[in-house]
């Protein structure tokens, strides 16, 4: 244990029936209990030396601090504290993690060896530009990437992250329609679409309205057709869709949209499907996001940070956001706010304090440049060819809704339809911790009841999809049987299933104060 | 290709099994004229490590690292030591290459860190409540305003002038869209007291909020209990930003001073300076408002076992559930960051935090000391923590361009920042426990050659 100076012990009862060996910590070997930091550090304690502070006038008109209840640790208390806890974490470097829309791929050592050159990670983002031409020369370079791999002729940098990204492209769009004096006031939305897709809409002051799907789990264009008009400002398609399925009408969409003057947003959450095959461009879209942190590799950490880069035609181009790096005979400029009278006036403005996420784009580059135009077409290929696998491996035991209507992209989709009465999607996702896996994405997307997402990608090998999948076919097999120990499951994680309703109830959201 | 596990005879064996002739086969509902035939034009091809390491190295070189310079940089992006645990501890696979904790079972380390992380921040900024982390300090200052919308049903929001100008410029850009009225000014080098009663006499019946920033852009500090108190008398709320955090181990915290939302930047703690990004959204506030917070919310509960363990909760807020009803569209928050926060905060204490701060206030004001010594150098503020304006007798940004060529980062002309020809003398200065007494006497010296 760490050191423990408070005597904290776990507080729940550990040796109930169910435990046959019960031991004196709540341990179980390997699988450590931790404490809050709050119950094992002090004030008084530090993991950090500094020199003594130098005599010079005080300037704090007053305003000093009281007490402030920060607890600390020691830097080897520290370093045990959070190792433990990292070991209660699952992750893409101990086994498939198979979350569809989410794009669990290897995050390459080299990514972040660059990210942390000090040229890279020690420089300030206001620094005058002769002194950061390097790494305004990352910026274009991943800028250049993204622009070719979709065949778009502009791109804004800064988003943050996806649903970042996604307000970046129905801002452009907004600013376009206002400046032709043709505001519009719906945003059509498939019902597949993300959650994010509506909220972001909305967020633009927009009012969202559902297309419904096929059977066949794509677009209705014959209903979007009928839908569209001149208060339409323009659709969100997600391509491939969270169904797994390459919208094959994009052209004829996008056709359409444009004859009624509405633009088209595609939601690129899916690109790593795609990428180095089709170009986005070449089907008609207005703008895109690309998210960083699925299809170029650059590392989910636990819930972010993301990054969402956004490609546009040259339709929205005029209207992208400021800062932007542009190329002049005398190396790289950063056109910002001070800058932008001279051109790009009609920009919507700035969506971010300084010039986005510097981090994601060094190790986006590096992923770009190691792979090259080859190794992405490759990385497409073999993401989709696992998916196949996949779904043609379990659609025996797995209800998959559209599996017969081809061949899927990057993710397989599956439905709980043939569990045993009272089995469900959770039943088999929890039933896969214990067989050592993250679960795929569940009751996403909505259109499928029960819905199982499974996204192998490109960096899992034909031995480990084996295993996945046999794990996957038994506990499948034991939902179907009415196994009623999977109920229960997880049985051999960290923790057993949480209790969610208690969490929202009465919420506890902060440790409170001893 | 280094990162691709499947040999063509794996893809054979698995083609045969899903029965397609070869891969391009299975992207048969991709439209035949959308289709290429081979790689992208106009890219390279693939490299090896040692390759894209020497051109992405080269790259790196052609900048002037913060760490190889007297070093003066502020305005939202500070400059700290990080301790060395801080940077193995993230980059722990299970840490790094973890998602968004869908599975609590299986995610209690993240959620615990979170958890952490959520006190420390409540109890940093003296509120009840903080979120998982946003995406940077300027987005969670516009989600802060269109908080105080839902909650007051009012929308018009005053921005004290000290606001960072991105700030400032990423509200007015969401503002056009969502019908805001925002009230804003510059700041000025001359008369410190101008925007608090500026502030002070714009609250009425119809504002939302006024956010003000502390300490504001340009280093000054003030105490807000009497702006707080106007908020409330005319039911409006305090909005407070904070873009460096070290400074609360010395001053008042923005929840003490009457604060219902404090937004920060929390970059300066952990993260480092990665020009500008990704850094760190903070956002708490008190427990009467917290349905009403945008972003991920960690919160404990307990398992089928009865032990404690955490979960994501709260979620009838977010999009995945309310789609166009959601308090945001923000799906992610910025986890790693906020887990170099936690862990070098944790490394600090409360012991540690008050040193560094104690550090970076005398350092700083020693160097002001010096540097408003030097002829045609004025010290525009009075009470600051670690950054000071400079106001010189010449316009600033050509003097920073030209001490960048002699290798020294001077600091932030205000002309970076503002069109406004009356600030183009400023000169923002930070210093913190990396600034040495050598680097501020070559600052000096150098100022004073380039004002004679």
């Amino acid at each position: 244990m760490t050191i423990n100076q408070s005597g904290w012990r776990p507080e729940a009862p550990q040796n109930d029936g169910a435990d046959a060996a019960p031991t004196f910590t709540g341990n179980r070997a390997l699988m450590l209990e931790e404490p809050l930091l709050f119950e094992i550090g002090s004030t008084d304690r530090t993991g950090v030396d500094f020199d003594p502070a130098p005599a010079a006038p005080n300037r704090l008109a007053g305003l000093e601090r009281g007490k402030i209840g920060l607890p600390g640790l020691s830097e080897p208390e520290t370093v045990r504290h959070y190792t433990r806890l990292s070991r209660q974490n699952y992750a893409i470097d101990l086994g498939v993690f198979p979350l569809g829309s989410c794009t669990m791929k290897h995050n390459p050592r080299l990514n972040e060896r660059i990210a942390r050159l000090p040229g890279f990670a020690d420089i300030h983002p206001l620094q005058p530009i002769s002194t950061v031409q390097g790494a305004l020369a990352v910026i274009n370079l991943v800028g250049e990437w993204l622009c070719k791999l979709t065949g778009m002729p502009a791109v804004a940098m800064s988003p943050k992250a996806g649903a970042h990204g996604e307000l970046c492209g129905l801002l452009a769009i907004r600013a376009a329609l206002e400046a032709r004096g043709d505001a519009r006031s719906v945003i059509l939305v498939p019902e597949s679409a993300h959650g994010t897709n509506p909220a972001t809409a909305a967020f633009c002051g927009y009012a969202v309205e559902n297309i419904p799907a096929t059977a066949e789990g794509r677009v209705n264009l014959d209903a979007l057709k009928a839908r569209l008009g001149p208060d339409v400002a323009g659709v969100m398609i997600t391509n491939p869709n969270t169904c797994g399925l390459f919208e094959r009408d994009m052209t004829a969409i996008s056709e359409a949209v444009h004859a009624v003057g509405g633009l088209v947003y595609c939601d690129g959450a899916n690109f790593n499907a795609i990428v180095g095959r089709v170009r986005p461009g070449d089907l008609g879209i207005d703008a895109m996001h690309i998210n960083l942190h699925k299809t170029f590799s650059t590392p989910h950490g636990g819930g972010g940070p993301g990054a969402g880069p956004v490609v546009f035609s040259a339709a929205l181009a005029p209207f992208a956001p400021l800062p932007f790096v542009e190329k002049t005979k005398d190396g790289f400029r950063l056109v910002e706010e001070e800058t932008m009278e001279d051109h790009h006036a009609q920009s919507f403005g700035r969506m971010v304090a300084f010039h986005g996420q510097m981090g994601m784009f060094t190790r986006a580059a590096s992923y770009m440049l190691s792979h090259g135009a080859d190794g992405l077409r490759q990385v497409s290929g073999d993401a989709v060819l696992n998916a196949n696998y996949i779904l043609r491996q379990l659609e025996d035991v797995l209800d998959a809704p559209f599996a017969a209507s081809g061949p899927c992209m990057h993710e397989a989709l599956f439905s709980d339809t043939g569990m045993a009465q009272g089995f469900t999607t959770l039943d088999i996702a929890k039933g896969l911790i214990d067989e050592g896996f993250h679960p795929m994405t569940v009751y996403f997307p909505l259109v499928v009841h029960g819905a199982m997402l499974v996204e192998p990608t490109e960096t899992e090998s034909k031995a480990g999809l084996d295993q996945f999948i046999g794990a996957l076919r038994s506990v499948a097999e034991r939902g179907r049987a009415g196994d009623e120990n999977l109920k229960s499951a997880p049985h051999f994680a960290p923790r057993r299933r949480l209790d969610e309703t208690a969490a929202a109830r009465s919420p506890v959201l902060a440790q409170k104060r001893d | 290709m280094r990162y691709l596990p499947l040999s063509d005879a794996d893809r054979g064996e698995m083609l045969a099994a899903i029965g397609a002739a070869s891969i391009d086969d299975l992207f048969v509902d991709v439209p035949a004229a959308a289709r290429l035939s081979g790689p992208v034009e106009g890219l390279p091809l693939h490299m090896t490590e040692m390759a894209v390491e020497r051109q992405l190295g080269g790259l790196a070189k052609q900048n002037l690292a913060a760490g190889d310079a007297p070093f003066f940089l502020g305005a939202g992006a500070y400059r700290h030591h990080v301790p060395a645990s801080v940077d193995h501890l993230i980059q722990r696979g299970e840490f790094l290459t973890a998602y968004t904790p869908y599975q609590p079972e299986i995610a209690q380390g993240t959620l615990q860190v979170l958890f952490e992380f959520q006190t420390q921040v409540a109890r940093l900024f003296g509120c009840d409540v903080a979120n998982a982390s946003m995406y940077d300090g300027s987005t969670a200052c516009w989600e802060a305003i269109g908080m105080a919308r839902r909650i007051t049903r009012r929308t018009k929001a005053i921005l004290s002038a000290g606001l960072h100008p991105h700030y400032v410029a990423v509200c007015q850009t969401m503002a056009k869209f969502t019908g805001d009225t925002l009230d804003t000014a510059v700041p000025s080098l001359d008369g410190a007291g101008d925007d608090m009663t500026r502030l002070l006499s714009a609250i009425d019946g119809e504002t939302s909020c006024v956010v003000v920033q502390n300490p504001n852009i340009l280093g000054a500090i003030a105490d807000l209990s009497e702006l707080a108190e106007a908020c409330h008398a005319n039911g409006a709320l305090l909005i407070v930003v904070v873009t460096e955090p070290v400074s609360l181990g010395a001053i008042k915290s923005p929840g003490e001073m009457g604060a219902d939302i404090v937004v920060g930047e929390g970059q300066s703690i952990g993260v480092g300076l990665q020009f500008g990004g990704p850094y760190l959204g903070l956002f708490a506030t008190r427990d009467k408002y917290v349905r009403q917070m945008p972003g991920r919310l960690c919160g404990q509960t307990v398992d089928a076992d009865g032990k404690r363990g955490f979960v994501l909760t709260l979620s009838t807020r977010e999009q995945h559930i309310r789609r166009e009803k959601a308090t945001s569209n923000i799906c992610t928050n910025s986890g790693l960051c906020a887990l170099a926060f936690t862990i070098h905060m944790t490394l600090l204490g409360e012991k540690g935090l008050r040193e560094l701060a104690a550090i970076n206030h005398a350092r700083a004001s020693a160097a002001a000391d010096v540097l408003a010594a030097i002829p045609g150098v004025e010290l525009v503020n009075t009470a600051f923590f670690n950054e000071f304006t400079l106001k010189l007798s010449k316009p600033a940004r050509p003097i920073v361009r030209a001490l960048a060529d002699r290798n020294i980062l001077a600091g932030v002309p205000l002309g970076r920042l503002y069109a406004d020809a009356a600030l183009e003398n400023g000169l923002i200065v930070a210093v913190t426990e990396t600034t040495t007494e050598e680097h501020v006497a070559t600052l000096a010296s150098a100022l004073k050659e380039a004002l004679a």
